[in-house]
């Protein structure tokens, strides 16, 4: 089965047509003769598997090789500063894996020990303070699930259906488990008394790596439900996530993520930092820009059916997976439509949204094999809807780059195949 | 601030409630060995021993009540989004972490407010400005500051940002100036950040700005006249507006049936074609192109041969050293050409023969001459770059270590094997 929705995977991307599954009656078919795979003897049913520590750390088996991040090599003019793309359309609950979570740096992924971390808090503050790995280790710790998308998501598709597959147009996102340390624990031990009325203080973060990607975060914030994390999904972070330490700024744009935390300062004003004035700035139509949007409003894609992951067994019983988050706060109802917004049905959560985190829905249908345009509308507690594209473009031209949340269009032929398309 | 505040409460009442508990628990014992101790003595007073049963009757109620506060507070907790109760929040400091040093601050804390504020003392003019930024960042931003390839452009773009592909430039774009000095004195150059002088900031930034139509070509940039030159965009921008243009509107109650007429697609993607290959779709093709590399039986042999030879700490080293070289420099499979040109097979390759590559002039003589690629000819270009190949783009300055030179050499050698 692997193989076969590989295939038929690599021949839709080909451009060739047809896969044979749609003829398949969707009901379980009568077998003719019995099945070998049941009545003769397998050698995984016979000869013994691997040892214990054949692999001391895992990773998945080599049939799964294709679930993994891709780029998309003309975006940018380097990988060293560059995107790829969490492959959500083959994920599924909410939790990303490390291994495949999206990566994106500024000037390379670096690689730093926990003995030759240091983390600066200075500027505002009663006392400057150098803290080493281990002192962050002694402060109490906590742990929340949060999503982290980058504000660039779906920013490719703002002028026109663009990319095939819920991973390129969707897939700068992952949701892991953190712990760490709040950043309010932190300052507390620099001490804020020298920053006065904290209303209108900053806090700006940058990174140990060659970019240091710093951003100014609004105190509110900081002392709201920033964290100083350490561990992802479990385990240490990863190196392209930050290892050993990076910030997590909940429901906010990926980039104030700081990886390779090396530095916070408190501020009377914003640093105006280039990646907070010449990027993550949104151009409208009339060529005025937004500055400091930082919340990712809410959204949500069928993640499968999609263009990489095509319905292969034809008519009958099929599960339409999906996501939806949003950075204010949890997610109550995602609709699904299948007609392309004429007709909306309440998908099933997969489990109560969490705040700020990724949330599963599925919608069980039994599909007659005629086409369908898939869309999904996510609302959040706050009781905004997702927007359609149009209106997004209504409100704020084509030339935003940033912060495109809005629904997504498959269309599903009758055999199955999924294609990226925009609607009436 | 008001969030976190609640988040404490919480936590707070958490711990009042386990001490209540406790507190309610033993006075029920109590009551109970009051009411025994009564009954054994036939106590005389009917009307103490109602009391003490009733108060057994008020502590059985108490008890259920912080019971069910108690489970209240603790789901509100857990529905609260952590999977953790709140840390509790200190009024006195753990006094972990030491005091930073001056020296350490002023090592790292080197940004630069759009005020002004950070900017070091320092001067560097159009001119010399032109020198350090040929140098150092035309092999990405161009001669001009027009971009290279995928870089970014930093010039021009005056008056496009209402166009269809707005070109944002630090002239046409940026709010800031302090903006443009920050980034460069501690991000830039790619691949050698932090390595500018305070004067060579300066002189790029003057450049920038003489690139962009924004100075005269006598002009000089220092910390005093860094307030003299004037942002075009510095009215661009205003502040996140969503929730009034936006929020407000997309809030009804959404339709859910006949929402509209039947649909119809306006755009596919697959017209535009610019999804990626997957692997498994890319390694097919290149099996499929390239059959003559599975008939080559003898070659995997010389590659080991020569792996076996390499000492791996050497090349691991030179892995290292590589860094320097990477943000310009691919190499290994199906590395392809950057800023600079793939290094595969570097050593017996012709100096400058990279296919498709915009080599400078000095690579282009060299083959047409048909000059090769020695360990000696790599070593004296590393060392001193512009020495070796005069007018090559390649900003990189030359190898500062000795021993760095056979590490990388082992590297290029190992990783580039074909």
């Amino acid at each position: 089965m692997d193989d076969f929705a590989k295939t038929s995977r690599r021949a839709f991307l080909r451009g060739s047509a047809a896969v044979a599954a749609g003829t398949v009656a969707g009901k379980a078919a009568a077998q003719d003769a019995p099945d070998p795979l049941i009545t003769e003897l397998q050698d995984w049913a016979t000869f013994t598997g691997y040892g214990v520590d054949e692999t001391p750390y895992g990773l998945p088996i080599k049939y799964e090789d294709d679930v993994v991040r891709r780029n998309v090599a003309w975006l940018t003019a380097s990988p060293i500063s560059s995107i790829n793309f969490t492959p959500i359309h083959a994920l599924e609950g909410t939790i990303t894996p490390q291994g495949c979570a999206f990566e994106r740096h500024h000037s390379g992924a670096i690689e730093l020990t926990k003995d030759d971390y240091r983390l600066m808090i200075n500027g505002l503050v009663d006392r400057p303070l150098v803290f080493t790995y281990a002192d962050l280790e002694r402060l109490p710790r906590e742990n929340h699930v949060y999503f982290c998308e980058c504000a660039a998501n779906t920013g490719m598709e703002w002028a026109g259906a663009q990319l095939n597959g819920a991973q390129f147009t969707h897939g700068m996102i992952h949701n892991m488990e953190y712990t760490g340390v709040p950043l309010r624990a932190l300052l507390a031990e620099a001490g804020l008394d020298a920053a006065g009325d904290l209303s209108d203080k900053w806090v700006y973060v940058e990174g140990a790596d060659a970019s240091s990607n710093g951003r100014s975060i609004p105190m509110e914030k900081a002392l709201d439900d920033v964290l100083v994390a350490f561990k992802a999904n479990g385990e240490a972070l990863r190196m392209e996530h930050g290892y050993p330490v990076r910030l997590v700024v909940p429901g906010w744009e990926g980039n104030m993520w700081v990886k390779w935390l090396r530095r916070i300062e408190i501020t009377d004003a914003a640093v105006e930092s280039r990646e907070e004035t010449s990027k993550y700035t949104d151009v409208y139509e009339d060529g005025t820009a937004r500055k400091w949007t930082w919340e990712m409003d809410a959204k949500s894609v069928v993640t499968s059916p999609s263009p990489q992951m095509p319905i292969t067994h034809g008519t009958g019983p099929l599960v339409i997976s999906g996501l939806a988050w949003s950075g204010h706060g949890k997610i109550t109802r995602v609709d699904v439509s299948i007609d392309g917004g004429v007709n909306w049905q309440t998908a099933r959560l997969g489990k109560q949204g969490d705040t700020k985190a990724l949330t599963r829905f599925y919608l069980d249908i039994e599909w007659d094999g005629s086409p369908m345009f898939l869309q999904s509308r996510a609302i959040d507690e706050t009781g905004y809807v997702q927007p359609t594209k149009e209106a997004l473009r209504e409100a704020r031209g084509e030339n935003s780059v940033y912060h495109n949340n809005c629904i997504q269009t498959w269309y599903v032929n009758e055999e199955g195949v999924a294609e990226n398309v925009e609607v009436s | 601030m008001s969030k976190s505040l609640n988040l404490f409460v919480p936590a707070l009442g958490g711990t009042a409630l386990i001490v209540g508990v406790a507190y309610g628990v033993a006075t029920k014992n109590y009551g109970v060995q009051t009411i025994e101790n009564l009954e054994a003595q036939l106590a005389s007073s009917q009307a103490g021993a109602e009391t003490a049963s009733a108060n057994v009757r008020a502590a059985d109620e108490e008890i259920a009540q912080l019971l069910a506060e108690r489970d209240a507070l603790q789901a509100a907790v857990a529905s609260g989004g952590g999977l953790t109760q709140p840390a509790p929040a200190s009024d006195a400091p753990f006094n972990l972490g030491r005091e930073a040093l001056p020296e350490e601050i002023a090592a790292w804390d080197v940004d630069v407010l759009p005020d002004g504020r950070g900017l070091p003392v320092g001067s560097g003019d159009v001119w010399t400005g032109e020198e350090v930024f040929v140098e150092q960042c035309a092999s990405c931003h161009g001669d001009f500051a027009e971009g290279s390839g995928n870089w970014p452009v930093l010039a021009g773009g005056f008056g496009t940002l209402a166009d269809e592909d707005p070109v944002k430039t630090v002239g046409s774009y940026w709010p800031y100036l302090s903006t443009a000095f920050d980034y460069i004195n501690r991000s830039m150059p790619f691949g050698a950040a932090g390595t500018l002088s305070a004067d060579d900031t300066y002189a790029i930034v003057a450049y920038i700005l003489y690139s962009n139509d924004m100075v005269d070509d006598d002009f000089v940039l220092s910390n005093e006249t860094f307030f003299d030159v004037e942002m075009p965009n510095a009215g661009g921008f205003v502040l996140d507006d969503r929730a009034e243009l936006e929020y407000a509107h997309w809030s009804a109650e959404p339709c859910m049936s006949d929402c509209k007429d039947p649909v119809e697609i306006t755009m596919r993607a697959s017209v535009v074609d610019v999804t990626p290959e997957t692997e498994e779709e890319a390694s097919a093709e290149h099996s499929m192109a390239e059959p003559e590399a599975e008939m080559t039986a003898d070659a995997p042999q010389e590659a080991e041969v020569v792996e076996a030879a390499a000492d791996p700490e050497l090349i691991e080293a030179g892995q290292g050293v590589f860094r320097q070289c990477q943000s310009c420099h691919e190499i290994g499979t199906g590395a392809s050409d950057r800023t600079g040109p793939q290094l595969n097979g570097i050593i017996g390759r012709t100096i400058g023969g990279v296919d498709g590559f915009r080599y400078s002039n000095v690579f282009k003589d060299a083959a047409e001459a048909g000059d090769v690629w020695t360990a000696e000819a790599l070593d004296a270009y590393l060392a001193d770059p512009r020495a070796a190949m005069p007018g090559t783009k390649m900003s990189f300055r030359g190898l500062r270590n000795p021993e760095d030179y056979a590490a990388l050499l082992a590297y290029l050698q190992s990783a580039g094997a074909e």
